[in-house]
């Protein structure tokens, strides 16, 4: 049987909310920080499935994949800056750990 | 060519500068003092020139656009900018950095351009991501103190958590229209329910952006940890241009679904203010205070922006407007107080009026405008707010907004009462305050005092805003 649009729509939003989930449920910055990673691949899996299965004459979603890549190394590149010097004040990398400010 | 120079001048501006300072950083360097005066001239010169050759027009197939609403958002913004970088001379004088922290404030701002500017999702995505990412780097700006690094821990894990959903939003769009086309995706909105998912998608996004209640938990921990500087550019210029954004977004392309974002922006309105508004009664430090009575601001921008006319955007941006100079006055004061003494609670105020007069009423004046006492121009920025909502016709909602700005004067008066009337043993001694810090405080003030009596403001605003 050929996959459809529904099974890749399917894997996207599993990967989506899995992302999400890692995301709120880790109290380590770099493993918070793969479920972000997961939740931008799951939107790369979205666009290029919607391109090639309901609108394969427009490019759009294919483009828009190339930039989300770019945008996202952006983001671990200066995410992981402030993690290291979270380390670096801190000596952990755990969100528990920074607490100074609240209520 | 000319055509697309005069188009994109106000990004070209804001680009030629961040070149200057970056010459200026890996060249031979300049002394902090006469760099600041340099960056106040040059940014200076940006606000004017936002003035100047303002038209209408398209560029680059549809992927930029602007008009005179635009420009006039963005001499909003570029005029913030300008003031920050008076108001917080004394620290802008201490910190090691000064060329690197205008160069990533200036790149977040190009970024702000370019999502007002937006024709298209993939613009307005690459513009919100350089109007965000800059800004934790600069939440982490004093950078060998704890708070600052978890503030702007916070802050990234945030923003990029909400681009995560905004990008998922977005995916969705594309699926059920097939264009990334703000003008066509207009006409392709049918609020099948996958639309209505994406938009619910799209508005968290917003949410975390423009710290609106569910999503707000970032705010108060980023506003307290960040330097103040910072701090005051997300409060000010990001919610500024993202509350623009939301405007757009949501009169131009979801203008077809306005039956299903009219009842969830009420919602979100009602939270946002009642929750902004009890937090920051219970508020000790003022940075935190500020942050949860900028939240409350939020809740009543959303109330004009619930309006879904032209009312609502001319009330919109005379309102933020009024906001930059009250609530940089705000900071500014806060700011020259914690530099000199390390002091921010609340009632290290007291009796300051007794040693800093003229920091004593800037305050006043400035809290009075967010609390909406008649002569300041938050009055009437909060006059129009309102009178843009009701507009829709739903009374209960409105006498809600005018029940909240009752609380919101009774924590605003507090802090008035502490500086001008309570007494303590140490009040805060005499503060030295920079000529270029004082001379954007008397530029805040007399708009804080003129743009509501001035009614050519508000009616040229009203002249642009046209759908």
């Amino acid at each position: 049987m050929q996959p459809g649009l529904y099974h890749i729509l399917f894997i996207s939003t599993a990967l989506f909310f899995i992302g999400v989930y890692g995301f709120l449920s880790r109290r380590n910055l770099i493993t918070m920080l793969m479920g972000i990673e997961l939740v931008l691949n799951s939107v790369n899996i979205n666009f290029i499935a919607f391109n090639k299965y309901l609108w394969p004459g427009r490019m759009d979603g294919l483009f828009f994949t190339l930039f989300v890549i770019a945008i996202a190394a952006a983001e671990a590149a200066v995410a992981i800056a402030i993690i290291i010097n979270l380390y670096r004040s801190h000596q952990s990398i755990d969100v528990e750990e920074a607490e100074a400010l609240k209520y | 060519m000319t055509e697309t120079l005069i188009l994109m001048k106000s990004e070209l501006v804001i680009t030629l500068i961040i070149f200057i300072l970056l010459f200026i950083k890996i060249g031979a360097g300049m002394a902090n003092k006469n760099l600041l005066l340099l960056i106040q001239w040059l940014l200076l010169g940006n606000l004017l020139a936002s003035f100047l050759y303002n038209e209408e027009g398209w560029l680059f197939a549809g992927m930029y656009h602007t008009g005179n609403l635009i420009a006039v958002q963005k001499s909003i913004l570029s005029g913030a900018v300008y003031l920050i970088a008076l108001l917080f001379t004394s620290w802008f004088k201490t910190t090691k950095h000064l060329a690197e922290f205008f160069i990533l404030l200036l790149s977040a701002l190009l970024g702000m351009f370019f999502l007002l500017s937006a024709g298209n999702l993939l613009m307005f995505f690459l513009g919100l991501e350089l109007a965000t990412i800059p800004v934790a780097a600069l939440a982490n700006f004093d950078i060998d103190k704890k708070r600052s690094s978890e503030a702007a821990m916070k802050m990234i894990l945030s923003s990029v958590f909400s681009s995560g959903i905004l990008l998922f939003g977005i995916s969705l769009v594309y699926g059920t229209t097939g264009t990334l086309q703000l003008n066509e995706l207009y006409q392709m909105m049918d609020g099948s329910d996958l639309q209505k998912l994406s938009f619910i998608f799209l508005i968290a996004a917003f949410g975390f952006k423009l710290s609106i209640v569910p999503f707000h938990l970032w705010t108060a921990d980023v506003y307290e940890g960040a330097p103040t500087a910072t701090t005051s550019f997300l409060s000010v210029v990001s919610k500024g241009a993202f509350a623009f954004v939301l405007l757009a977004v949501l009169y131009k392309v979801f203008a077809p679904m306005q039956q299903v974002w009219y009842s969830m922006i009420v919602a979100l309105s009602a939270i946002t203010m009642l929750t902004g508004n009890l937090f920051a009664v219970r508020q000790q430090n003022i940075k935190r205070f500020l942050a949860f009575s900028s939240i409350a601001q939020v809740g009543f921008i959303l109330v004009g922006i619930s309006n879904g006319s032209a009312a609502g955007i001319s009330a919109v941006v005379f309102f933020i407007l009024v906001y930059v100079f009250s609530n940089l006055a705000a900071f500014a004061v806060a700011d020259a107080i914690a530099v000199q003494t390390g002091r921010e609670k609340i009632e290290d105020y007291k009796n300051l009026y007794q040693t800093n007069p003229f920091l004593s009423w800037a305050m006043a004046l400035a809290l009075f405008s967010l609390a909406g006492i008649p002569p300041a121009a938050g009055f009437f920025g909060k006059l129009f707010l309102i009178s843009a909502g009701a507009a829709e016709g739903s009374y209960l909602f409105i006498a809600f907004a005018a029940l909240n700005m009752v609380i919101a004067l009774y924590y605003y008066l507090r802090v008035v009462r502490c500086i001008f009337m309570d007494k303590q043993e140490m009040p805060v001694e005499k503060i030295a305050v920079p000529a270029t810090t004082t001379f954007g405080l008397w530029i805040c003030i007399a708009g804080i005092v003129l743009a509501g009596v001035l009614s050519w403001m508000f009616d040229f605003i009203v002249s642009i805003s046209i759908l």
